[in-house]
């Protein structure tokens, strides 16, 4: 345990041990769900917002398999196409979560998706979705493109926290244009270094969430890499593991880049000449 | 009885039904719900007070697995 580790991920009014958040959708069972949940060690998880299914009451509730004093729950917007959806579906995740007494209450995981096959957001209508839920007094995480304008604009419109997509969702690409993400990090963070930027989207496996730490994120949500991992448990270890190495290099002041070799072993000494 | 939308389906109702009523007579677990009247949702203090009027469009929604 390094003292970094103990530094605290820092959401709005939230704290957070662990810098892993993971989703909670895709597993076959709850019960696996909830055993990779304990596994990758997250504090927060996201949930969606659907509609209760009137004709199976008797089904079981994903809530039954949340220990709800332990995870902070983060709500999303996801499947949402308009300002006005995700604007809803946000009042009514907090509505669930204040009978709840969940502190995710207090925020929402901003979708506003723009295209079915490539699940990328609508820019205007999350920025126009922002402003009117941070004026309803929303914390706003905020899913978007690695488009660095768009994030920029996204702070300044009152988003808590923005959060790039690495690739599209699900896709398991990884980060595919990280001199965009270099970029995002460097306007959102300049005279504010604290601000909050985490990598959501597009991770495939453990290596992504590593160097999205060790260029500088503060944290990584992910759900189907994990999910639909042929072994889920081992993949959520692995994602626990490499958040926590990545974040650590991130922060140790790697050595620069060289062309070529220099020797590590001392070059006197040596018994040939 | 009154017509009501619920999720998009259609329900009938005794008149004079609350929000509460209704859950109840669709043997929901009110803490695992939120509700939506005609696009605005209706607090839970206020389940056992909200009248439905005939032709109300309800949205009874809860929490799924998600990313």
């Amino acid at each position: 345990m390094s003292e970094l580790d103990v530094t605290p991920l820092r959401l709005g009014s939230h704290k957070f041990a662990s810098r892993l958040i993971v989703g909670t959708g895709k597993y076959a069972t709850f019960e696996l769900m909830r055993e990779c949940l304990t596994i990758s060690e997250a504090d927060v998880i996201t949930v969606a917002v659907r509609r209760e299914r009137l004709v199976d009451s008797a089904g079981r509730s994903i809530l039954d398999f949340i220990d709800l004093s332990r995870y902070t729950i983060l709500p999303n917007t996801a499947g949402c196409f308009t300002a006005d959806d995700a604007v809803r579906t946000a009042r009514l995740g907090r509505e669930i979560l204040l009978g709840l007494e969940n502190p995710g209450a207090s925020w929402v995981k901003l979708e506003v998706l723009a295209d079915k096959k490539t699940l990328l957001p609508d820019p205007v209508a999350t920025l126009e979705a922002t402003k009117q839920l941070v004026s309803d007094g929303f914390e706003v995480l905020c899913y978007t493109s690695d488009d660095p304008i768009m994030a920029r604009r996204l702070k300044d419109a009152g988003a808590t926290s923005v959060m790039p997509a690495g690739s599209p969702i699900g896709s398991g690409q990884g980060i595919l244009n990280p001199n965009n993400i270099r970029i995002c990090l460097e306007y959102l963070k300049e005279g504010d270094p604290n601000y909050p930027v985490i990598v959501d989207a597009g991770v495939g496996t453990a290596s992504d969430v590593a160097f999205a730490m060790e260029l500088g994120c503060d944290g990584v949500l992910l759900n189907t890499a994990i999910a639909s991992a042929q072994n889920p448990r081992l993949m959520a270890e692995a994602m626990c593991l490499a958040c926590r190495a990545g974040y650590l290099a991130a922060n140790s002041g790697r050595i620069p880049k060289r062309l070529y070799a220099t020797a590590s072993s001392p070059e006197i000494g040596l018994i040939a000449t | 009885m009154i017509s009501i939308r619920v999720n998009g389906e259609p329900l009938q109702i005794a008149a004079d039904s609350t929000v509460e009523n209704l859950i109840v007579q669709l043997t929901l677990n009110p803490k695992f719900l939120a509700v939506e009247l005609n696009r605005r949702v209706v607090p839970r203090t206020e389940h056992g007070r909200t009248r439905l009027a005939a032709d109300d469009q309800i949205e009874i929604v809860t929490l799924v697995g998600g990313g």
